[in-house]
């Protein structure tokens, strides 16, 4: 009896180190594959039996490999959300739609010269960070906060924010609740695996309100469970709110309090130890803000190709310079991105402008120049 | 004829099968070995390059994130460890609770499968198809969505007879809270338990002696219950004070509130494992051979009698292994609680591995976790098992 006892455990101890071990194989693959030579920038690939002395400039491992192994496969993997109409969302026809849809179209646009080579992915607030660790997701583009946690022991690179948001709260209306304090004894939806789940329980705990947590593991569900009037309140971003808000039965009947219990910054994430690729998925966004503050639309880029005089906007078309090769894409990525996909108030407008039933005022997320956070380095 | 004899002379021992099938199974065990060995290192080497180390220092970590439902003190600022027990107590008292109310139904719906009483007879037929096809998933999700949210708001809660509370924000049911009497109380029920099982071995002695068979386990709780009634008038005053569930503000307040993400797990597993327990009990009392039955009619026992002291004696034999993985399964199943929202174990440490990173150790601790509460349970049952067998002369 005792003896089979312990050949189970220890079957079962093995058998947790094969499911976990597949869980990490397909990583193993993609960081493996050797730089590729289409960087025609002098890259100093890792020529093994060559001490080349003359190239002594260092790469890290890694270094450029999820860029080869995109390239080879021919698609981008981009992990989304598919549950947030405007961020992230699958419509009716099925297709993919939204915010941070759209960058991953860009993204393929910069890389491919084509918005279409992206396989959307959808993950759930708790499985994201794993999905990208393992390597199953090229980027992680699903309104995810940036965090020092996440950024150290997540081994996570935030690339610069595309949305700054905040959380907020929403209520019934006939609650006639008002504040944080209204909701003393009550009980809030929340989706767990989220930073909203730590706010909460920070700022209630900070402003001393007693509460009991509903939490559930996707928007759906919470969402749900809220509707059907299992908690008082539900909390995630404002974003989300409002999107959410659009989709509920009756959303007339709902408010989000005038509160504000956090910073968001919501923005791509990238796998530590591929500099390459966080540049990559960086400029991405620059590009896209660059174009909005240059004035540079998908319908007038063409036009601009011929007439631009301005040096910065000829570098960041690709007609002059070699900005695009040194991140080791096409010199014209930029182009691509805006032709293809459009500047950041394109995105914006399409998918969270006045004229969509998810409308979000473009607030912090305006250029500098409008009184905005949206400021990128120079395209030189 | 003579190398049947000598065989270390005349069979090389490439040839000699003893040799050789020791031979394949060192290597078969080797080849397993190296087969996990690569698996482990290949984990190993691959979370390595990502920059990340195994260990569990993490679990003394602060959580930071609340729990609904606990059935012991937690805050956000407790540690990833205490949190992944408050999630294994739930675990355990939903599995608990619905091993015992399976049982109980699960006995009545084989019994009720065997009466020769038409509609009892069919309705627990009925009863048992259903159940035992449906998804548990959907049939979950259905007591959650469907049943227990749609229950009406605090303010107009249902009220049942004995001040049960229907709302959807969860069941509340009158309660007891310790007074300062309790401890006394709790003493008086120890001793009444020594009092009961003294009579008890009494009474299986005399039973022994005298040749009739006594009612031992009645006469155990009757000795118990009544210990426990007059220790109750006797103290100065009552040991647990009767609180009833009210609404207060937006939620309920006072009594038990049970969530209903607690009540549509518990209904969920208890109604679905009930059915398979019943077709358990069915194929048990089946088994008992008519003649036993027809044999004890005969000796003038009473229906009841019959089942009690020939049937059931029997008939558990065969009950009690498949029975012993129905509640393997019915522990297991809880972790589909995670589709519901209710903070059992392994949703727990689902968070835990989100807000922590640390998958493969969590994933592990989970699995040992569910072994353990696995092997515990048929290890326990086996022993029953063992217990309850026929001993054959």
């Amino acid at each position: 009896m005792n003896k089979k006892l312990f050949a189970m455990l220890a079957l079962v101890i093995v058998a947790s180190m094969v499911l976990t071990a597949c869980g990490g194989n397909p990583s193993t693959a993609a960081p493996a594959e050797p730089p590729s030579a289409e960087t025609s920038a002098p890259a100093p690939t890792t020529a093994p039996a060559a001490p080349a002395p003359a190239q002594v400039e260092f790469t890290a491992p890694g270094y450029g490999g999820t860029l080869a192994t995109v390239k080879e496969r021919g698609v981008l993997i981009c992990g989304v959300n598919s549950q947030v109409p405007g961020f992230g969302y699958v419509d009716a026809a099925g297709a993919f739609s939204g915010f941070d849809v759209d960058y991953c179209r860009a993204l393929a646009a910069a890389i491919f010269g084509d918005p279409d080579k992206v396989e959307f992915r959808p993950v759930t607030a708790s499985e994201r960070f794993t999905a990208l660790q393992s390597g199953e997701i090229d980027i992680l583009s699903r309104n995810t906060t940036w965090t020092l946690q996440r950024d150290t022991e997540l081994n996570g690179n935030f690339v610069h924010t595309t949305f700054y948001d905040g959380q907020g709260m929403m209520v019934p209306k006939d609650s006639g609740i008002t504040d944080l304090a209204g909701l003393e004894g009550g009980t809030i939806c929340v989706q767990t695996g989220t930073t909203t789940e730590l706010n909460l329980a920070d700022v209630f705990a900070s402003e001393g309100i007693a509460y009991t947590p509903a939490v559930f593991d996707n928007a759906d569900n919470t969402f749900a469970a809220y509707a059907e009037g299992r908690c008082d309140a539900v909390t995630t971003d404002k974003s989300g709110l409002v999107a959410r808000r659009a989709v509920l039965p009756d959303p007339e009947n709902h408010v989000i309090l005038d509160v504000t219990m956090s910073k968001e910054p919501l923005g791509p994430m990238v796998r530590h130890g591929d500099d390459q690729w966080f540049d990559i998925a960086q400029w991405t966004v620059f590009a896209m803000i660059t174009g909005e503050e240059f004035g540079i639309t998908s319908a007038n880029i063409d036009e601009m190709m011929g007439t631009a005089t301005n040096p910065e906007v000829r570098r960041f078309l690709g007609l002059e310079g070699d900005l695009g090769l040194k991140l080791g894409l096409e010199n014209n990525f930029a182009y691509n991105i805006i032709k293809l996909v459009g500047n950041y108030a394109e995105v914006y407008d399409r998918n969270l402008g006045p004229n969509t039933p998810t409308y979000i005022p473009r607030g912090y997320n305006s250029l500098y120049t409008d009184g905005g956070l949206l400021y990128a380095p120079p395209f030189r | 004829m003579s190398a049947k004899n000598s065989p270390s002379s005349a069979t090389p021992f490439w040839r000699d099968e003893r040799v050789l099938q020791t031979f394949g199974q060192v290597v078969f065990v080797l080849l397993v070995g190296l087969f996990f060995y690569s698996i482990a290192r290949n984990m190993v080497t691959g979370l390595a390059r990502q920059g990340m180390a195994l260990g569990f220092d993490f679990i003394k970590g602060m959580a930071g994130f609340d729990i609904g439902e606990m059935l012991i003190e937690y805050s956000r600022s407790s540690t990833y460890g205490r949190a992944l027990l408050v999630g294994l107590l739930n675990t355990l008292i939903v599995s608990v609770l619905g091993i015992i109310f399976s049982t109980i139904l699960g006995i009545i719906l084989g019994v009720a499968r065997l009466s020769t009483n038409y509609l009892v007879n069919k309705i627990a037929a009925f009863y048992l198809e259903v159940m035992r096809n449906l998804a548990l998933l959907v049939f979950l999700i259905f007591w959650y969505l469907g049943v227990f949210l749609k229950l009406p708001r605090v303010k107009d809660a249902i009220v049942w007879p004995g001040n049960i509370l229907l709302t959807n924000r969860g069941v509340g049911i009158p309660w007891g809270i310790p007074t300062e009497t309790f401890g006394t109380y709790r003493l008086i029920l120890l001793g009444g338990l020594v009092l009961a099982s003294a009579v008890a071995v009494f009474l299986h002695y005399r039973g022994l002696r005298t040749g009739r068979p006594p009612l031992t386990t009645l006469w155990f709780f009757v000795t118990w219950i009544g210990a426990a009634v007059i220790g109750w008038i006797a103290l100065p005053s009552a040991p647990l004070a009767l609180d009833l569930p009210y609404v207060k503000g937006l939620n309920l307040a006072g009594g038990r509130i049970l969530s209903p993400e607690f009540m549509a797990l518990f209904s969920g597993l208890t109604l679905y494992t009930a059915a398979f327990i019943g077709e358990v009990v069915r194929a048990g009392i089946q088994s008992v051979s008519k003649g036993q039955v027809e044999a004890s009619r005969a000796l003038g026992l009473s229906g009841f009698q019959t089942l009690r002291l020939v049937v059931f004696p029997q008939a558990l034999r065969v009950i009690v292994p498949p029975l012993t993985s129905q509640y393997l399964n019915l522990a297991k199943n809880s972790s589909l609680a995670v589709a519901i929202g209710y903070p059992d174990f392994f949703y727990v440490s689902s968070t835990v591995i989100n807000q922590s990173g640390r998958a493969v150790e969590m994933i592990s601790l989970v699995m040992l976790v569910y072994l353990s509460i696995s092997l515990l349970t048929s290890l326990f049952m086996n022993w029953y098992n063992q217990k309850i067998r026929l001993v054959e002369r």
